[in-house]
């Protein structure tokens, strides 16, 4: 692997940057791994880039479909937060900021995460009520938050509308909450995780899976059979149907999720400001695009297609919030296929079947987790035993009642 | 008039003139000029810098194709940022500016980056500025951002308005080039509702750059009779300056309709500024054209590199020749047509065909160099294009041959030939062949939810008289697929132009091996990607045309690639090794060009967001004062503030008088539903998680709703009214939810009970008079014997209130003597205002939301969603007594989960501050153990809590773990100052706690 | 976005309309003899299938009666809607 450095970069330059490797190799699958990862978007090179430098297991293949990061992982916002309400998910999230905190260097990788800041507007005396409680929770759980006035957060924002449909009231603020650009996280881990010994293999599609005694010991795929001692499923908006080919269903629906830019727009949005209770999710990213997230479409979906009233609702919420937008032009939107639990909170568990390991679940809030979930999950992997920040998200927990609920306790509109 | 305007011909109005300023510059257009046109007829070129490497650029297209020409409109509220000049019409007054530029597009310091580009290539962020680790967003990222963009954003408030437009059509026919119009004279016919929507100001289309004859006339006179014939029809809607953007599922198109964007913003005018059109379509015929494709060239990004059909276009449509020495770059038959063009326009034209072997009768007319390309062009930004290097290239395209020679020229116009603009049909889910003769991806079928048709340029056929026989037959075809017989019509073109023949070379060499000196390569202009670029990111692994797009960030520019798309992944395919199609395509997403927020958002701003819902007193209580709180949609009284009073003041004075004298809450906003029929009562046993099979009529009950997970998600009083009939009370944020969980439940799951449930929220207005003085007051009113005896607590009666028919419900949620006057909605304001002047002599006051919340609390009473959070059962909330001894009921089965039946779960408790005039903020976490610093073991946390002035002191209610055990235990609270308060837990009432005030 | 055929209402916009996933769960009778896992089963998880899926839709801005809708995830076609009582709509040819 070539080191990234500015030395580096000037010494390619001057051979017109002929010399740069591959940032990861493209194999033939070998026949046997101790560990295939099904899904190569960003949580799925995570966990084999983790399984290859921090559990000892170098044998890893991942397997993707199509591209790497051609999924949500090259179709989300890019937003990273850990402002949650749980305990469960307050550890597993800031587990996250904080892998994120150190990644590019680590990674040897810009991936360019940039801690602008999170507002998140309350429009209610309900809303105010709920950062109140998520803000103390948050606060006690070691993570930072402020509560923040409308003065405030006109200062920070001052083309906000505070006076707007349901008028701004408070706002709960992050810190260390921002963004990072989602293809250079999928990237890098790619590149950290090929030079640590893991297989990517691209346009490999997991048609089955083997299954011996309950146990699982291979997949089948487009480029033949792959055995191996371990299977670790993220496949997102997929998981569903790769639990089918397993013979058990996960307590998932997947719906399509869209998002749009606007056009290039010299710099303005200095924070990520989100709003549930307009339904705008506004951040800036360094080309000066508008960065938008909007609600899912409301019914279940692989199409990675929505309606345009979606959108419609967005740029609405949008309007009314920043009125001096109207004059903005939205220059390409998209979708995702985002899986959604009932708890509105990811699943990281064993399955009915030995070995065999599903990490999904993350609806519409999977990328700021990324490194996370990958680091989690594959100590989970390697240990055959939960990593205890995993723990609680165990897809049995839909029988137990243990749900983690952030989606009722903090009405978070999805 | 200057040297590039043509004395004749095109659609201006040389006898109209429009002045405008560029840059600070005035300049004089003609009215029918686009601002690029006139600033060609100015002599103007460089409009722009780049964005990445900030280089000089000019006007290449004469469409939304052109990846340069983007400009900032006007000044103060009217600034626009990033406008197309080839599109926007010129009007007296205009004002634009270059983008991305400082302190001018000439001077432009960014371009000290162009000096650096030979390290700044694709990827080039990802590599580096990771060290220091804080530098990244204190310096590197600071840098970047300020250094991004295009356009500026608005500060002041936009002054325009926007709408929205739904249409209905049978078929709706998108361009009205050659081949929509053949389309729309044979749908004409039909009777049937057609629509024919076009981008541009007229119709026309290819027409309007490169005319022709038609029906034996020249096609300018044909398209005036075209226009006629269809503005004629009643049938036929014809829409221009509209583009259709979105191609979504079920054939729903959304088109843009610019509607005052051609006039200057401060003509006074009623209309719009755009009117976004949301189209169903039974059919679509999609004639949209083809764009014309730039080659990759040594420095082929120059000011004065123009597309030949564009240059052509200005020629014949705005009567500007935008150079005098034109260098035609082509590789292909077409460019010949515009090379003609040129000459008729009296400029000099020199050929450069990469073709070795070109048909004679073309050649005929025109100095030729057969089998070469340009290798180089001289430019500065203060001369322009001087002159361009020519030499020879090998048969395999790969090199130069020979010592080469210079043409000194003022433009160059080149073809590479043509992509048929098929966006539409991939947004459509439509799929593309390669034509491996044409070299272009051309519509392959539909899909069967988004039925249409690809006709003309936009299906690959480009000879005139093919192009509108396929639209009129497409036309005929869809119709006939509604069933609607039409005859063809199909107008007679003297012109059919063979598309001949054109030689694949993806990049032109040059003097230095490509990627390997000072000339760059440009296939993606707006962001700066060169062939080298491509190449890179196939060394680097980033072989997916997904990967190369985001890597090199090809066709990711506010033109999305409208130019580039090809020209980048031929280039890779190249570099791979494989054809075209083998590498495949990335998606076209939609719009097709950019879509204005505001015209997205339509007239659905301020006041008309979302609607506020008003209860019939809502103007009794903005006379009284009233500080109003969003709920839902309702606007609810907050407060009452007398003249100068405070928040807390107000809300304390409130609570105090309702248990002194008597309050009256505006109550009208509680979901109400009427339900009926014979199976009502086993209904509500299944729906509520208590019993009602004993409620006797004219009784009343309190019922808690729990989903099948078991968890409360609303509370209400219900009343049995008459026999299998009842009255539901639901909260007022919930009552849609109710009645849709109610619907569901009965049509899916039990459709064979019959029960009626109908929502009665807006029928009745609803006074909710508390307090000791409550039923003196209104006997005074009423009819009805409102003694203990013959209308006990938990009880209705119906009888009149002021003389209007009412229903009395002696429910209360404040714990006092309370009747809930139930009257028909229209008569709220009347009887609220005739119990206000009856009430005087008690003192009576209105009270708000907050008051009845503390009144609430005082009581223990809860608010689902505020007391409870979808995680609570209702013995969690300590409501054991409301859980009825029944085999079954909605939820009933998941309170024995091995996690929902455990001890120790978060339970409803009191809590009373150690310091009574502590008022605990709500959402405050209690801890097991204070410690100096956060991370604590969170315990609970409070949900209500308020100073109470019945009690003397501030109360609250929380949510502990297990906290029913823990009577009598003091917890801490900890703030977000880190200070902690010691708070007792109790049982959640705090007032009158043997509940006598309310049954007295 | 699709145009869906109410039962009753006939086509209309699907913003009309709102759907609550999965048809044709019956609700047990018998959920106090069920395990978690069954009764887990019954209220959480769902087929989510990438192909055809049957389900419950509202008429919300019309008639507001639920009915289901035959239809696919990829493609979004809607092969049938049908009220709560009728049959099961056979799948279409060639589907699996």
């Amino acid at each position: 692997m070539a080191h990234f450095s500015v030395f580096s970069l000037v010494r390619n330059a001057l051979n017109y940057h002929k010399d740069w490797p591959r940032q990861w190799r493209s194999p033939e699958p070998k026949s046997h791994y101790d560990v295939i990862i099904v899904g190569g978007g960003a949580h799925g090179l995570a966990t084999a880039y983790y399984l290859a430098t921090e559990c000892g297991i170098t044998n890893v293949a991942v397997l993707e479909r199509a591209w790497i990061g051609g999924g949500n992982s090259g179709r989300n916002t890019t937003i990273v937060r850990s402002n949650y309400l749980w305990d469960e998910s307050a550890a597993l999230y800031d587990h996250s900021v904080k892998l994120w905190e150190g990644l590019s260097q680590e990674l040897n990788y810009n991936v360019m995460f940039s801690q602008r800041g999170l507002l998140h507007l309350a429009h209610s005396v309900h809303d105010m009520q709920e950062i109140g409680r998520r803000g103390s929770a948050i606060h006690l759980n070691g993570i930072d938050s402020e509560f923040v006035t409308p003065e405030k957060v006109k200062e920070m924002v001052p083309f906000i509308n505070l006076n707007c449909r349901y008028p701004v009231m408070g706002a709960l603020l992050q810190r260390r909450g921002g963004t990072a650009l989602h293809d250079a996280v999928v990237w890098g881990y790619a590149r950290g995780a090929d030079a640590a010994g893991v297989d990517i293999i691209q346009n490999c599609e997991v048609t089955g899976f083997k299954i011996e005694d309950n146990t699982v010991v291979g997949v089948e795929t487009s480029r033949g059979d792959i055995m191996a001692n371990k299977v670790g499923v993220v496949a997102a908006g997929h998981s569903s149907v790769m639990a089918e080919m397993a013979g058990f269903r996960m307590p998932l629906e997947s719906f399509p999720l869209q998002a749009l830019v606007s056009e290039p727009l010299k710099p303005l949005v200095d924070n990520v400001i989100m709003s549930n209770g307009v339904h705008a999710y506004i951040s800036q990213s360094d080309k000066g695009e508008l960065v938008i997230g909007a609600s899912s479409d409301a019914y279940t979906s692989y199409s990675q297609r929505g309606g345009f009233n979606v959108i419609e609702d967005t740029l609405q919420a949008i309007c009314e919030l920043y009125p001096v937008f109207k004059r903005v032009k939205m220059m390409r939107q998209w979708a995702g296929i985002v899986d959604v639990t009932v708890d509105r909170s990811p699943i990281i568990t064993k399955t009915p079947v030995n070995n065999l390991y599903f990490n999904c679940g993350w609806g519409t809030g999977g990328f700021k987790a990324t490194p996370g979930s990958g680091n989690v999950f594959a100590h989970s992997i390697a240990r055959g035993e939960m990593h205890p920040v995993a723990e609680p998200f165990s897809m049995f927990r839909f029988h137990s009642g243990a749900l983690i609920d952030e989606g009722a306790a903090a009405a978070v509109a999805h | 008039m200057s040297q590039y305007r043509l004395k004749q011909g095109g659609r201006i109005d040389r006898n109209k003139s429009v002045s405008f300023v560029f840059n600070g510059k005035r300049y004089q257009g003609c009215e029918g000029d686009t601002l690029a046109s006139a600033l060609l007829a100015n002599g103007v070129h460089l409009v722009s810098r780049s964005f990445k490497y900030h280089r000089p650029r000019g006007i290449m297209g004469h469409g939304w194709e052109d990846p340069n020409a983007q400009i900032q409109l006007e000044k103060g509220a009217f600034t626009t940022p990033n406008v197309f000049a080839t599109i926007q019409e010129l009007y007296n007054g205009l004002e634009a500016e270059s983008q991305n530029c400082w302190p001018s597009v000439e001077k432009d310091i960014g371009a000290i980056n162009s000096m650096l580009s030979r390290f700044y290539v694709a990827g080039f962020y990802y590599k580096t500025f990771k060290w220091p680790r804080a530098a990244w967003e204190t310096l590197y990222e600071k840098v970047i951002r300020r250094a991004a963009g295009m356009g500026k954003v608005p500060e002041l408030p936009d002054p325009h308005r926007y709408e929205h437009m739904h249409a209905y059509c049978d078929l709706a026919i998108v361009g009205a080039g050659p081949a929509g119009i053949a389309a729309a004279l044979t749908a004409a016919k039909s009777g049937k509702r057609i629509m024919l929507i076009e981008d541009a100001p007229e119709l026309g289309g290819s027409l309007l750059g490169e005319p022709g004859t038609i029906d034996g006339a020249p096609s300018d006179q044909w398209l005036a009779s075209a226009k006629a014939e269809l503005d004629a029809a009643e049938n036929v809607t014809v829409l221009t300056r509209t583009q259709v953007a979105g191609y979504y599922d079920y054939n729903y198109l959304v088109a843009s309709e610019r509607v005052t964007h051609h006039l200057s913003p401060n003509t006074p005018s009623k209309a719009p500024r755009e009117r976004l059109w949301k189209i169903r379509a039974e059919r679509v015929v999609l004639a949209t054209g083809a764009i014309e494709r730039p080659m990759v060239f040594a420095d082929n990004d120059r000011p004065g590199i123009m597309m030949a059909s564009s240059v052509m276009a200005y020629i014949n449509h705005y009567g500007v020749c935008p150079g005098q020495k034109i260098v035609v770059f082509t590789n292909n038959d077409s460019a010949y047509r515009a090379a003609a063009a040129m000459q008729d326009a009296g400029a000099s034209v020199v050929v450069v065909d990469v073709r070795a072997e070109v048909d004679e009768a073309l050649k005929a007319k025109f100095e030729v160099h057969c089998g070469a390309g340009i290798t180089g062009v001289d430019y500065s930004v203060k001369n322009g294009i001087r002159s361009v290097d020519v030499h020879a290239i090998s048969a395999d395209g790969s090199t130069i041959e020979g010592p080469g020679s210079t043409i000194e020229c003022d433009l160059v116009a080149q073809s590479a030939g043509w992509q048929p603009t098929v966006h539409l049909h991939t947004q459509a889910r439509g799929k593309l062949n390669w034509d491996a003769d044409r070299l272009c991806f051309v519509p392959n079928g539909t899909h069967v939810v988004n039925p249409n048709t690809s006709v003309g340029a936009a299906n690959g056929t480009f000879g005139l008289a093919d192009v509108m026989a396929e639209g009129a037959a497409a036309a005929k075809s869809l119709l006939a697929e509604l069933s609607v017989d039409v005859e063809a019509v199909v107008p007679s073109a003297a012109e059919n132009h063979a598309f001949g023949s054109i030689r694949e070379l993806w990049i032109v060499p040059t003097t230095h091996p490509v990627g390997e000196g000072k000339k760059k390569h440009f296939h993606e202009y707006q962001n700066d990607a060169t062939a080298a670029d491509v190449w890179l990111a196939k060394r680097e692994g980033f072989e997916s045309v997904e990967h190369l797009k985001r890597y090199t960030n090809t066709g990711r520019g506010t033109d999305q690639g409208k130019l580039s798309n090809v020209n980048g992944l031929a280039i890779m395919a190249g570099a791979r090794g494989l054809t075209v199609p083998e590498v495949g395509f990335t998606t076209f997403r939609p719009p097709y060009t950019p879509l204005t927020f505001g015209a997205v958002m339509g007239q659905t701003n301020d006041d008309t967001f979302t609607p506020a819902r008003q209860t019939a007193m809502h103007q009794c209580h903005v006379e009284r004062g009233a500080v109003f709180e969003d709920v839902g949609d309702w606007k609810r009284p907050w407060y009452f503030p007398k003249h100068g009073e405070s928040m807390h003041d107000a809300v304390q004075r409130e609570c105090l008088a309702v248990r002194q004298s008597v309050g009256v809450l505006d109550a009208s906003t509680l979901g109400k539903i009427d339900i009926k029929g014979k199976d009502a009562r086993k209904f509500l046993n299944m729906l509520y998680t208590n019993n009602w099979s004993k409620l006797g009529e004219g009784r009343c009950r309190y019922g808690l709703m729990v989903n099948e997970h078991g968890m409360v998600f609303d509370d209400g009083v219900t009343t049995c009214i008459g026999e299998d009939h009842f009255h539901m009370t639901t909260t007022t944020g919930g009552a849609a939810r109710v009645m849709t969980w109610i619907e569901e439940w009965l049509q899916t799951e039990w459709p064979d009970w019959e029960v009626y449930a109908t929502s009665v929220t807006e029928q009745w207005s609803v006074l909710s008079i508390n307090g000791p003085k409550s039923r003196e007051l209104l006997a005074e009113l009423t009819d009805i014997d409102l003694s203990s005896e013959a209308f006990p607590f938990m009880s209705m009666r119906e009888g009149n209130v002021c003389g209007v028919p009412a229903r009395v419900y002696r429910i209360s949620f404040t714990g006092e003597l309370t009747y809930e006057v139930n009257v028909p909605a229209r008569y709220g304001r009347y009887v609220w205002e005739q119990v206000f002047k009856a009430g005087e002599k008690y003192d009576i006051v209105p009270y708000g939301t907050e008051a009845m919340h503390v009144l609430r609390a005082e009581k223990g009473f809860i608010i689902a969603g505020q007391d409870t959070d979808g995680t609570m059962t209702p013995m969690d909330l300590g409501m054991d007594w409301i859980v009825g001894k029944k085999e079954d009921a909605i939820g009933r089965r998941s309170w024995s989960r091995s996690d929902t039946s455990r001890a120790g779960r978060k339970q409803l408790v009191g809590l009373l501050t150690q310091d009574p005039n502590v008022v605990l903020p709500e959402g405050t976490h209690a801890v097991s153990r204070v410690l100096p610093a956060p991370p604590m073991d969170m315990i609970g946390h409070v949900t209500s809590s308020y100073m109470s002035p019945n009690c003397g002191r501030s109360i609250a209610m929380g949510l502990i773990k297990d906290g029913l055990n823990r009577m009598g235990q003091t917890i801490d609270f900890v703030l977000m100052d880190g200070t902690s308060v010691p708070a007792k837990i109790v049982k959640p009432i705090f007032f009158d706690e043997a509940g006598e005030r309310g049954r007295d | 976005m699709f145009v869906i055929e109410c039962p009753w209402c006939g086509k209309r916009d699907q913003s009309e309309f709102i759907t609550h996933g999965e048809a044709h769960i019956a609700r047990p009778t018998n959920g106090h003899e069920m395990t978690d896992a069954e009764w887990g089963d019954y209220v959480f998880f769902r087929d989510n299938p990438k192909g055809i899926t049957r389900e419950r839709w509202i008429h919300t801005h019309g008639c507001a009666r639920w009915f289901n809708v035959m239809r696919h995830t990829v493609t979004e076609e809607i092969f049938a809607t049908y009220k709560p009582t009728d049959p099961k709509p056979e799948l279409p040819e060639g589907s699996e």
